[in-house]
C-alpha cells in the first residue's frame, strides 16, 4: 500500500483530509521543504507540489503568479525532485506532482516517472491529460507505483465520471466549480456543489474523492466537503504568501492560516 | 471527376485527431464535453445540405468569394522565370481569409444555441472577422488581444470595437497571440456551458484543426479550379505563409495528394533563426503541448514556452498547426523561414509592382520569391496565397521605412 492510500485508510470517519498545493520554488527556492513539513506539522495530510509552467491555462491570476516566480527564481524538474528528496529525509507525506504536461513530455516520460520514484513522490495530478490522452503516461507511471489522479467536474457526465474512477489510483479530484483555479465567494461555491458531490458519490466507487478550487476558509471547506473524503486548497495559500511576503514571521503567518483551515480557531 | 476514382492516400487527422505523432486533445477534463458536441455537431453540419448552402451562399454575397486569381506579370518580368499567380484572400470581406472560418464557426455556434462567442486575435484579423460576423448574426462578441498587438494593430482594434465586440487587453506573458489565447481558454473553462470559442488558426483540440481546415478549403479549392481555367494546369510550387497556418492548410490541402505539386510554407524568422528572437518554430522547435495539441514549439530544455518574435502580430506565435508539424516530418511540406527585413522588403516590392500592399504576414511567402525564383524556369508556375491585405499594417510599415533610410 503506498503512502496516499495509506493516508485514507488511516483517516476516521467524520474526518475531512487536506491536501495542500503548492508551486515549487514559490515564494523562493530555499522555503518549499520548510513550506511541505510546516504544512504537514499544521495539518495538512497530502502535499500537491507545483510544477510551473509557462502557460498554466487552467489556472487563475494567482496561480499563474507563482508559477511566473518560481520560473524567474530558477525551478527545474531536478530541482523539484531534490525538494522532495529533501522532505522524504524527515516525513512520509504523500506526495502528488502537480502541473502540466509539457515540462514532463520534455523531461522524458520515461526518466520523470524514474526519477520521481526515486525521490518519493507518490501520484502525478496533470490537468491538460483528460482519459482520452492518459495513455502517454499510463504505463509509465505505473512501471514507477505513481498513481495517476484524474479530475471530474460538475458538467462531466456519469458515464465519464465512472471511467475517471477506473483510471484513477489514489483519489479522484473534484473541480467544485466550471473555471480556472482561485479562492471564490464560499457561500457561492458551497450551494452549487452538493448535488455535483452526491453524483460523483454515486459513480466513483473506487476510490476517495477530494473536491478543490475555491475553498478560502475552515467554514467554505467543511461545508463543501461534507459528502467528501477531504478538500483541497492551493490560491489561498499562494494569496496569503503573496500578502506577507517576505516581511518577518511569513512563515509562521501561513502556518497560522493552515492551521485554521484544517481545525478551524 | 478522376479524383473521384483515386485512393485517398492522406487522411488526416485519424478518429482520435492525431496526425501522424501530432495534435490530439491535451485540454482540462471541464472542455471535453463541449468539445465532444462540438466535433459531433461539426461532423453533421460539413455534410448537411442546408448549412452548406447557406454558407455558401454568405461566402458568395457577404464575404465576396470566389476570390480572385490575379496573374502578376510585373511581379513575373521582375524575376524573369516562372510565372507567379496571385489567389487574392486579401479581396475577402475585411481584408484576409480568416473571414471563411469565422463565419463557419458562426454559423455552427448558432446552429448550438451558444449566444455568447470568444476569439483570440493577435494582427487582429481574426477578431475582426469574428466581430464582423458576430455583427452580421447579432451575437455577443468578446475577443482576447495582446496588449502589444493591440498597439501593433490598432486599426484592427477600432474596427473590432466600431462592429460591436469588447476587446480585452491581454497584460499576461509576452502580452502577444500565446498569452491572448490562455485568457481565451480560462474565459472558455469557465463560461463553457454558453459559450462558444472560435479559434482563428488550425491550432488547439481536436477537432479544431480540422474544422478550421474544412472553412479554408475553399481557398485551394478554387486556386485548383481558377489555375486549370487560366493554365489547364496544376501548379509546379504553392507558396504560403505559416504562424499557426491556417491559410496555408487552406491553401495546401487540395493539392496534397497532387505529387508534382511542390509546397513550401515559410515562417517568421524575426531577427533570424538563430538570434533568439525568432518565431520560426518548424526550423527551430521541438514537439510539445501547447494550447491543446502536441506539435512544434519553441520551447526551453525545461519544457517552457519561450517568447516568439515577428514583426508580424499574426505570425508571433511559439506553436503552428499539429497537421503543418506531421507534414513537416512526412516531408510533403518544406517550411523555410525569413526574416522581419526580408519581409519588409516583400511588401515594398509587391507593391510597387503590382500595386498590392499585403499583410506583413503574406509579406513573408513573397519574401522566399527571391531564394524560389531562380531555381524556377520560363514555362513553370508558382501560385502564392495572397491571404491578407496590408492597410492595417501601414503603422507598422512607415515606420520601419522611416527607421531604415
Amino acid at each position: 500500500m503506498n503512502r496516499i492510500q495509506n493516508v485514507f485508510k488511516n483517516k476516521k470517519a467524520d474526518e475531512k483530509l487536506m491536501s495542500l498545493f503548492i508551486t515549487a520554488g514559490y515564494p523562493d527556492l530555499e522555503s518549499t521543504v520548510d513550506l511541505i513539513l510546516g504544512f504537514e506539522e499544521n495539518g495538512a495530510d497530502l502535499i500537491e507540489l507545483g510544477m510551473p509552467f509557462s502557460d498554466p491555462l487552467a489556472d487563475g491570476p494567482t496561480i499563474q503568479h507563482s508559477s511566473d516566480v518560481a520560473i524567474q527564481n530558477g525551478i527545474t524538474m531536478n530541482k523539484i525532485f531534490e525538494m522532495v528528496k529533501e522532505v522524504r529525509k524527515q516525513s512520509e507525506i504523500p506526495i502528488i506532482l502537480m502541473g502540466y504536461m509539457n515540462p514532463v513530455l520534455r523531461y522524458g516520460v520515461k526518466a520523470f516517472t524514474q526519477k520521481a520514484e526515486e525521490a518519493g513522490v507518490d501520484g502525478l495530478i496533470i490537468p491538460d491529460i483528460p482519459l482520452e490522452e492518459d495513455g502517454i503516461i499510463k504505463e509509465h507511471a505505473a512501471k514507477n507505483n505513481l498513481d495517476i489522479i484524474h479530475l471530474v467536474a460538475p458538467n462531466t457526465s456519469d458515464e465519464r465520471m465512472k471511467l475517471a474512477d477506473e483510471n484513477s489510483q489514489g483519489f479522484v479530484y473534484c473541480v467544485s466549480v466550471t473555471g480556472v483555479t482561485g479562492a471564490r465567494d464560499g457561500e457561492e461555491v458551497s450551494n452549487s456543489v452538493g448535488r455535483f458531490i452526491e453524483r460523483v458519490r454515486a459513480n466513483v466507487t473506487r476510490n476517495p474523492v477530494m473536491v478543490g478550487f475555491g475553498i478560502k476558509t475552515h467554514k467554505d471547506a467543511q461545508s463543501i466537503a461534507s459528502n467528501a473524503d477531504g478538500f483541497i486548497v492551493g490560491s489561498a495559500l499562494i494569496d496569503t504568501i503573496k500578502n506577507h511576503y517576505p516581511d518577518e514571521g511569513w512563515q509562521s503567518e501561513l502556518f497560522t492560516f493552515v492551521h485554521s483551515l484544517k481545525f478551524g480557531n | 471527376m478522376s479524383t473521384q476514382t483515386k485512393t485517398k492516400t492522406y487522411n488526416f487527422p485519424d478518429e482520435r485527431g492525431y496526425y501522424g505523432q501530432f495534435g490530439g486533445k491535451f485540454v482540462p477534463e471541464i472542455l471535453i464535453p463541449a468539445i465532444q458536441e462540438l466535433e459531433a455537431e461539426f461532423d453533421k453540419a460539413k455534410d448537411d445540405p442546408a448549412f452548406n448552402e447557406e454558407l455558401a451562399g454568405l461566402l458568395d454575397e457577404y464575404v465576396g468569394r470566389p476570390t480572385k486569381l490575379t496573374y502578376a506579370n510585373r511581379l513575373t518580368e521582375h524575376y524573369g522565370k516562372a510565372k507567379i499567380y496571385l489567389k487574392r484572400e486579401d479581396l475577402c470581406h475585411t481584408g484576409a481569409h480568416k473571414i471563411n472560418n469565422a463565419i463557419g464557426q458562426v454559423l455552427l455556434a448558432r446552429r448550438m444555441g451558444k449566444k455568447r462567442i470568444i476569439a483570440e486575435t493577435g494582427a487582429g484579423q481574426h477578431g475582426v472577422a469574428t466581430a464582423t460576423a458576430c455583427a452580421k448574426f447579432g451575437l455577443e462578441c468578446i475577443v482576447y488581444m495582446g496588449e502589444e498587438d493591440m498597439v501593433r494593430q490598432k486599426l484592427n482594434v477600432d474596427r473590432m470595437r466600431l462592429m460591436g465586440a469588447e476587446v480585452r487587453s491581454v497584460t499576461s506573458g509576452s502580452r502577444t497571440l500565446k498569452d491572448a489565447t490562455n485568457e481565451a481558454i480560462r474565459d472558455w473553462v469557465t463560461n463553457v456551458d454558453t459559450t462558444f470559442y472560435i479559434i482563428g488558426s488550425v491550432v488547439g483540440p481536436h477537432p479544431y484543426p480540422k474544422m478550421v481546415r474544412h472553412f479554408h478549403e475553399v481557398i485551394g479549392n478554387e486556386a485548383k479550379e481558377q489555375i486549370h481555367k487560366a493554365e489547364d494546369r496544376n501548379p509546379n510550387y504553392l507558396l504560403a505563409c505559416v504562424g499557426g497556418g491556417s491559410n496555408a492548410i487552406g491553401f495546401f490541402y487540395p493539392f496534397i495528394e497532387d505529387e508534382s505539386v511542390k509546397i513550401i510554407g515559410i515562417e517568421a524568422a524575426g531577427f533570424g533563426v538563430d538570434s533568439g528572437k525568432t518565431a520560426a518554430t518548424m526550423t527551430k522547435g521541438t514537439p510539445g503541448i501547447l494550447h491543446g495539441s502536441l506539435s512544434y514549439l519553441l520551447q526551453s530544455d525545461e519544457g517552457q514556452i519561450e517568447l516568439a518574435h515577428s514583426i508580424s502580430a499574426g505570425l508571433d506565435y511559439p506553436g503552428v498547426g499539429p497537421e503543418h508539424a506531421h507534414l513537416k516530418d512526412l516531408g510533403r511540406v518544406q517550411y523555410y523561414a525569413v526574416t522581419d527585413e526580408e519581409a519588409m522588403n516583400a511588401v515594398k516590392l509587391l507593391s510597387e509592382t503590382e500595386g498590392i500592399i499585403p499583410a506583413l504576414e503574406t509579406a513573408h511567402a513573397f519574401a522566399w520569391l527571391k531564394k524560389l525564383m531562380p531555381e524556377t524556369s520560363e514555362d513553370e508556375i508558382v501560385m502564392i496565397n495572397l491571404s491578407g491585405r496590408g492597410d492595417k499594417d501601414m503603422g507598422t510599415i512607415s515606420e520601419y521605412i522611416r527607421e531604415h533610410e
